[in-house]
């Protein structure tokens, strides 16, 4: 890093690269203020990055939280508006199975419209031709607005738009401790992961974007908040079965949403308190798999014959109310402390709870609060500005799989992305269409450091065969860029074991077949296992 | 634990059972000779998992797939690779069917049309300036011929020729002759026939035949190919209900009806599958099991170089016909190095895909050219269209082979028939 960004003056440090740190850098430089983001590890690794993909109508919560439903369905309307390219409009489904009770749909139904939300009663009948794969069983049917999301995507936009806007951005540069001086939290100091360079920057005003890990950044600087770490497991599935979100019309349980998202579809999910140690290294156990098959089975029975690719569990950052500290009545809802008011430290927000879906309001919400402890007095323009790849443009012509699958992906800067040239169109992801050219794009303009960065920018390794083929190829190309064998060798290891992670909780049938092929490939034939400098114990444990 | 509730991986035509090995491109003709095909992966399992989230992903350069099924037979884990590029097709491709598709597709209403007036219409399609009306017009390239039509359909001979016969023998078969012995090569249909009574089996035709509709499918008419088979399924259970086999003498027909019609068309044919057969394979499983005996001349010499049919590749079936053809004592008999010719059916005859026809086929060609065999045996009437246009080599059915080199009175006689 170099030495001209160490000691700068910032009218706001965000910390935190996940969708509400990203969205309240956009919004923050959007009002004119000078912003510096930091995320500790890669934009979108948190919560953010694992979930379900749903872009919320606010039905699951019309029953039991008003509020929620209506922030939902307000947001999820704003976003099919400004994250155009992020949301596919897939409508879903609320069905009722004999088992549930039928009398909830009415209550469930009243709720919605109450919040506002479209909620039609249609016939089973019906819901079967809409939705083939949906449950023959099914005794009642409500189509809902709901989406699919790509957050990935969304959160890269926000940051983008944020830059595009002035904002500055360092990822891989962890918060080690937050610098207060009289009361008043002046800034924090940085350790730059890549280098491991530490330097300190300074801003009037600190927000704590950090999801769970944010209690921990309140410690640091001197302050309590009681977060309550709930686990959440998914499996995702090798194709897509279903078109629309299918839900369980009943309260909320375990594993009663099947998303499609791009081109696989996603059950989930549990919900376990965990210790907040244990957050920065889930596992998925065998027990959670079981119901999530076992309950996704009921929403779509295919899904007991179809390949599932990946178990994979997030973390909610659920907080305790203030007033109530034993933690017994936990909020979904948006959380924003104002620590001055609250602790009696200047200098320093928390934003926190909430959910992906409202990430913009809660984005508006904290910018607000920024805006008047910085006495600047400008209108939020979030809902309304399109982010970037999101601008409405005219119909165009896109030929190659590679061309369409990437347009998906980026929207309108795809533009940016070279092709028509044999080498810029070289595919080195098969299984999701991603070219040479794209890899490029992402490595220049979307903060990619290494394969796993690589693969939330553009879906590089996320397809059927989890990185079999495209991770030597993609490391060449980043190799190229950068000029070190040995990182790429080294961040090739990182990234086949970070696949490996994920499969090994679904590891059977043809998933295992393809892991041995992987493993073939890279162990037998490659090597890769000799050859790397950064071995871990648990690489490879096939 | 988990296993209980996920006993088994399944998708349709297996699109998911691929590990991603990418055999089945190295083994694709098409990829071979042009980067503009993605191959057989990339159309296929690849593209299924992105045309399910949007038909947008179709992309019209799965038209370059011959449907050779070289990479079904390649794959190792089952995937009916060649099946889920034409079920693409079917579902996805927004192009209708020329007139020019039309035409070529339907080879029994255009042999209907066209067999009264053989005498005419053979010499007036190979006219350069009707050549040229066909290459422009109708986008049917120059280079090629039709094949003659016979102004005796095959049906016809049968009928007043040999019927009459048919019924003295003990045992029975039924024929499905397809329209290319019927339109323009009866002479395939009566070796058949002379093998078939020399061995002591009559010959029946079915009660209604239609074309297999290969072309149908190939050319996106797969409607009008599914009422086709569905009849021809009809007479075939008839013939079955009689004890009788269906025999054919084209490996492409027997492919359709056994495996395309249930793949693609959705037609119900478990019952008849089995029973539909190539006349090679049953009088090789006769000859194998002493059921049959066949007697050769012994002035008969022939340098036979046998081309593996694609089709022929997919049933498994070549060794049947070769080892069958390699019975025959005076054959000197040359395996060619199996490869796609590149005809395709009426892929070759399309203006926009001669030269990739051509290419494709070039190495078989010369492999040819250089062995200058008496003729080429293969089990597929476009192949032989294809390697006749294009090395000048005469090429035959081994039914016709076996026809030829057959001691007809000897075989009837070890057969008592």
């Amino acid at each position: 890093m170099k030495t001209e960004n160490n000691n700068h003056q910032y009218d706001v440090i965000v910390i935190g690269g996940g969708i509400t740190g990203a969205g309240t850098a956009r919004d923050c430089a959007m009002r004119g203020l000078k912003v510096l983001l930091v995320e500790r590890h890669d934009i979108s690794t948190g919560a953010t990055g694992r979930n379900h993909g749903l872009l919320h109508s606010g039905a699951r919560y019309a029953v039991t939280d008003h509020e929620s439903a209506t922030e939902c369905i307000k947001e999820n309307m704003t976003l099919r508006k400004i994250a155009r390219h992020c949301v596919e409009e897939t409508d879903g489904l609320f069905i009722t199975l004999p088992e549930d009770d039928l009398n909830f749909q009415s209550l469930f139904v009243e709720k919605c419209i109450e919040a506002g939300i479209q909620a039609e009663v249609i016939d089973p009948e019906l819901a079967k031709t809409m939705e083939p794969a949906v449950n023959p069983e099914l005794i009642g049917a409500v189509k809902v607005p709901d989406a699919s999301v790509d957050p990935f995507r969304l959160t890269m936009a926000n940051v983008l738009d944020a830059q595009l806007h002035g904002a500055k951005t360092l990822v891989s540069h962890e918060v080690i401790d937050v610098l207060v001086e009289q009361n008043r939290v002046v800034g924090v100091k940085l350790r730059n992961h890549h280098n491991g360079e530490e330097f300190n920057a300074y801003a009037q005003v600190t927000i704590n974007a950090a999801g769970i890990w944010g209690t921990l950044i309140a410690q640091m600087a001197g302050v309590k908040i009681n977060m309550f770490p709930a686990k959440g497991s998914l499996l995702i599935f090798g194709h897509r079965v279903n078109n629309m979100v299918i839900n369980r019309c009943r309260k909320p349980a375990n594993a009663d949403i099947l998303v499609p998202d791009d081109a696989v579809c996603v059950i989930g999910t549990t919900s376990d308190r965990v210790p907040i140690e244990a957050c920065d290294d889930m596992r998925v156990t065998p027990e959670e798999v079981e119901v999530l098959l076992s309950e996704g089975m009921k929403l779509a029975p295919s899904l007991g014959n179809t390949r599932i690719l990946r178990a994979y569990a997030g973390v909610r950052p659920l907080i305790a109310s203030d007033d109530d500290p034993s933690g017994r009545s936990i909020s979904r809802g948006i959380v924003t402390l104002d620590h001055e008011k609250r602790d009696g430290l200047a200098g320093f927000i928390t934003i926190t709870g909430g959910k992906m879906m409202t990430y913009r309001l809660m984005a508006e919400e904290v910018t607000n609060l920024a805006c008047e402890k910085l006495g600047v007095n400008k209108p939020c323009i979030t809902a309304s500005t399109p982010l970037p790849g999101s601008e409405p443009q005219q119909e165009s012509k896109k030929y190659s799989f590679a061309n369409k699958a990437s347009h998906g992906r980026h929207g309108t800067l795809d533009s940016k992305i070279s092709t028509g040239d044999a080498a810029s169109d070289a595919l080195v992801c098969e299984c999701e269409g991603v070219s040479v050219g794209e890899v490029k794009y992402a490595i220049d303009e979307l903060h990619v450091h290494n394969l796993v960065n690589l693969r939330r920018r553009t879906r590089v390794g996320m397809g059927t065969c989890q990185g079999e083929l495209c991770a030597c190829r993609t490391a060449g190309v980043m190799c190229d860029s950068d000029d070190s064998a040995q990182r790429a060798i080294n961040d090739l290891a990182g990234f086949l074991n970070e696949r490996w992670k994920g499969m090994q909780p679904v590891a059977w049938g043809d998933n295992l077949a393809e892991a041995q092929l992987t493993a073939t490939i890279y162990q037998g034939l490659l090597g890769v296992d000799q050859l790397t400098t950064e071995r871990r114990a648990d690489y490879y444990e096939i | 634990m988990t296993t209980s509730t996920q006993t088994q991986n399944m998708s349709a035509n297996n699109f998911e059972q691929c590990l991603k090995c990418s055999i089945c491109t190295v083994y694709c003709p098409v990829s071979a000779v042009t980067p503009l095909y993605p191959g057989p992966k990339q159309a296929g399992p690849d593209g299924e998992r992105y045309r399910l989230k949007n038909k947008d992903f179709f992309n019209e350069a799965l038209k370059m797939c011959l449907n050779c099924k070289r990479c079904e037979v390649a794959c190792p884990s089952g995937v009916n690779i060649g099946d889920i590029i034409q079920a693409a097709r079917i579902k996805y491709s927004t192009h209708r069917p020329s007139l020019r598709d039309m035409m070529l597709a339907n080879t029994d209403f255009v042999g209907t049309m066209a067999s009264p007036f053989a005498s005419i219409a053979n010499p007036v399609l190979k006219l350069k300036p009707v050549k040229a009306v066909l290459h422009g017009v109708m986008a049917i390239d120059k280079h090629r011929t039709f094949p003659d039509y016979t102004n005796r359909k095959f049906e016809s001979w049968f009928k007043k020729e040999a019927a009459a016969h048919q019924a003295h023998y003990e045992k029975q078969v039924s024929y499905f002759h397809g329209c290319y012995v019927n339109y323009n090569y009866p002479q395939l249909g009566k070796d058949f026939v002379k093998v078939m009574n020399a061995v002591g089996y009559g010959v029946n035709l079915l009660e209604k035949e239609k074309c297999c509709g290969v072309a149908l499918i190939a050319n996106g008419m797969p409607k009008q190919a599914r009422r086709q088979g569905e009849v021809n399924m009809a007479s075939m259970r008839k013939a079955i209900a009689q004890g009788h086999q269906v025999l054919t003498t084209s490996s492409t027909c027997t492919f359709t009806m056994r495996d395309e019609y249930a793949h693609l068309l959705g037609i119900d044919n478990h019952d008849v599958r089995d029973s539909i057969t190539l006349a090679t394979r049953f009088l090789f499983q006769l000859l194998e099991s002493g059921e049959i005996k066949l007697a050769f001349k012994n002035d008969f010499h022939k340098r036979v170089a046998y081309h593996s049919a694609c089709h022929m590749e997919r049933m498994g079936w070549v060794p049947y016909s070769t080892r069958l053809l390699r019975m025959i004592p005076g054959i000197d008999f040359v395996m060619l190095e199996s490869q796609c010719c590149g005809i395709s059916g009426t892929y070759g005859f399309k203006k926009e895909n001669y030269e990739r026809s051509q290419a494709i086929g070039k190495g078989l060609f010369d492999q040819i050219k250089e062995l200058t065999p008496d003729c080429v045996a293969t089990d597929c009437e476009t192949c032989k269209w294809q390697i006749e246009m294009s090395t000048g080599v005469t090429v035959e059915n081994p039914i016709s082979i076996i026809a030829q080199a057959l001691d007809v009175e000897e075989t009837r006689r070890l057969n008592n028939a």
